[in-house]
């Protein structure tokens, strides 16, 4: 059949849908579901919040689709349809020398999904996003395809990368890969005592790869102490993958609270020596390193996770300085915090990412993670930041036209493509994404 | 020496998962069914998974002009020729009651296509004294059951029929393994009530080379279907035929 009727969640699972689900495994049936009950199109639903939901009507998976197209062994230009994960791009390409540009923290997002979320790695301040080495993307609806490049389609182009799913259903794009030495990295991590030395490493970190993990339960002058990781990618042998593991239920309340983070945080901390250490690692587990542990959002119990990720402005430091002490004491935590230079790369009008810091924070759902939350966004709004939308959940509207600038343009293009809305998310509902004038 | 694998119905999921396992050892890989472009799309995408060699060709299972032309290209290829039957159709029930006639599709497709398509091939097998079928029958033809019995019937036609030509290919060092799916995460029981227990296509391709490797004669993908069928079959029938399992 060609609709099953379907709960599902985004990553964090505080938000869910119910509704028409299309899983096509062939175009032709790409076409008879879009010709049936158009929808948006959705991926492995790694969006954290709502971005991947439609409670209002149809969705389309489009994680069957999911085939290399073509490979260009002298370019690098690869052409894969949109349910390709980027994971198995490296696990196919990385042994004969390439790799995505651009990865996210997941192994499991898709091609479509990085591109309608122009998602940024641990390289954004020197490759930029995602969308920035995308060279052609097909847009299917029913029977019609367009093909658009950034040169002949600059507009919709930049509305598409970036664009929440809001100008068409992507089929496949073709991706210009990074040529590199070979799968395994070499992993530099070394202990940061706090917040301003964070920003100094951070600032003066050479590498091509850089990513701090924060501590975000240490308070006074431990405040912001964390680790720097830099990673190349060079050639060696390293052994087979151990086989992942899986979380097989909902942990309960205790398994996240505030002593147990500390605890955890600390020994997190501590596991790398004083004098720092350089390892050799599989990609897979430098870039994808929570990968291993399948669901492993069920740590977050049953009532799920948000995920807080804003960006500001370099001169809004102290800005950055005062949130991090804010969750300090909240006692609110978990041990995912990551901290990252952001460069200027962005391709598309809704890209998250600006010059600055971006921090991310993990909170289990309570109703004062969700204060929490909102006071923070806030304060990103008056620093001149952002938060980025494929990890949201909570964003009040207001802030969406100050955050992104080009959203009335943005409307207009995903308007002008899709005149009867029905590629409409509970993300962009909740956000009047549309609607902006 | 490579192996060939002629993949018949090569569009549905558990086809293209095994497709992408086989090519990941090397093989030369023949994807066979009616969707050309969408074949030719899964070809390029054996090659880069390790097919030294990916193809696709036109299989209609009820058009037997359609299967000479197949067994005449993968001759041309040395090495060992081994064949993996995916094709079978299952509409509703309802719609065969509507409609008797759509019974002669189902057979066709289930049963005697994939049958005339493997008699034609099965004399350059033992020609090579070599060579292995994958069967992909269905729990479905253990019992016939209220909900599916044409689908059924023509399962178990061909569980008899693989039974068969086990018997004769293993003469000449060939072996046919019958698969027995339970429930697969595909287009076929994608929104399809009552389903449970869903196995994903890659597990059962796994399950298939697995079942290749050690020699298997008949298996039950996942394996516990085994046991769910060894009691649904021992059922006596004055039982059965009041129960819609």
């Amino acid at each position: 059949m060609l609709w099953k009727t379907l709960t599902y969640a985004g990553w964090g699972r505080v938000k869910q849908a119910t509704g028409p689900v299309a899983r096509p495994e062939r175009l032709t049936s790409l076409a008879d579901a879009q010709e049936d009950n158009a929808g948006p199109a959705i991926g492995n639903c790694r969006s954290y919040g709502d971005a991947c939901l439609n409670s209002k009507g149809s969705a389309i998976n489009m994680t069957r689709l999911d085939r290399v197209k073509s490979f260009d062994p002298d370019t690098g230009i690869l052409h894969v349809e949109a349910g390709m994960r980027v994971g198995e791009i490296a696990r196919l390409y990385a042994p004969f020398g390439w790799l995505p540009a651009v990865m996210p923290g997941t192994g499991f997002a898709t091609v479509g999904g990085c591109i309608a979320n122009d998602v940024h790695g641990k390289n954004h301040h020197g490759a930029g996003t995602f969308g920035n080495h995308v060279t052609e993307i097909t847009l299917a609806s029913g029977n019609t395809t367009r093909v658009i490049t950034p040169q002949d389609d600059s507009d919709l182009f930049k509305a598409t990368v970036g664009g929440l799913g809001q100008t068409g259903v992507i089929a496949s794009a073709k991706l210009q890969l990074l040529a590199c030495k070979g799968d395994v990295m070499t992993v530099t991590e070394r202990r940061i005592d706090g917040f301003n030395e964070f920003i100094v490493a951070l600032d003066a970190s050479q590498a091509t790869y850089t990513v701090g993990w924060i501590d975000a339960t240490a308070k006074g002058d431990a405040l912001g102490r964390g680790i720097l990781e830099e990673g190349e990618t060079g050639y060696g042998l390293m052994p087979e993958k151990k086989k992942s593991k899986s979380v097989p239920f909902n942990a309960p309340r205790f398994a996240l609270s505030s002593p147990v983070v500390k605890m955890f945080n600390n020994a997190y901390f501590k596991r790398v020596p004083e004098s720092g250490r350089t390892s050799v690692k599989p990609i897979q587990d430098f870039f994808f390193p929570l990968d291993r542990i399948h669901d492993w959002n069920k740590l977050y119990g049953k009532r799920g996770f948000m995920q807080f990720q804003c960006v500001v402005p370099p001169s809004q430091l102290d800005a950055l300085q005062r949130m991090l002490e804010k969750i300090a004491h909240s006692g609110l935590a978990s041990p995912l915090a990551v901290i990252k230079r952001m460069g200027s790369g962005r391709a598309g009008m809704m890209s998250f990412p600006m010059e600055g810091y971006t921090l991310a924070v993990d909170f289990r759902a309570s109703a004062k993670a969700y204060k929490l939350i909102a006071e923070l966004e806030g304060m990103t709004a008056n620093a001149g930041g952002r938060v980025y939308l494929a990890k949201d959940a909570t964003l009040e509207a207001k802030h969406v036209p100050t955050m992104y600038p080009e959203l009335d343009s943005f409307a207009e293009i995903a308007n002008a493509s899709d005149p009867k809305g029905t590629l409409e998310t509970d993300l962009t509902r909740r956000l009047r994404i549309r609607s902006a004038s | 020496m490579t192996d060939n694998w002629i993949i018949l119905g090569a569009t549905s999921s558990m086809a293209k998962a095994f497709a992408r396992a086989v090519a990941d050892d090397g093989a030369r890989v023949f994807l066979a069914g009616r969707d050309l472009k969408d074949l030719e799309t899964s070809a390029f995408d054996c090659t880069q998974r390790g097919a030294p060699l990916a193809e696709a060709v036109l299989f209609d299972a009820r058009d037997a002009n359609t299967f000479g032309p197949i067994i005449d290209r993968v001759t041309k290829e040395d090495g060992t020729i081994n064949v993996a039957v995916f094709v079978g159709s299952m509409p509703p029930q309802a719609d065969i009651d509507l409609d008797p006639s759509l019974i002669d599709g189902v057979i066709a497709d289930s049963f005697t296509g994939p049958a005339k398509f493997l008699q034609s091939i099965a004399p350059e097998m033992e020609a090579r004294d070599s060579g292995t079928v994958i069967g992909v029958g269905s729990v479905a033809g253990d019992r016939g059951r209220i909900g599916n019995y044409v689908y059924g019937s023509a399962k178990a036609g061909f569980h008899t029929y693989l039974s068969g030509l086990r018997n004769r290919l293993t003469r000449s060092g060939g072996h046919v393994v019958t698969v027995k799916p339970g429930f697969v995460d595909s287009a076929m029981t994608w929104g399809i009530e009552g389903m449970f227990l869903v196995a994903p296509p890659e597990k059962v391709a796994s399950d298939l080379l697995t079942a290749v490797e050690k020699k298997k004669d008949v298996i039950y993908t996942p394996f516990f279907w085994r046991i769910i069928m060894g009691i649904i079959t021992r059922i006596p029938e004055r039982i059965f035929k009041k129960m819609s399992v």
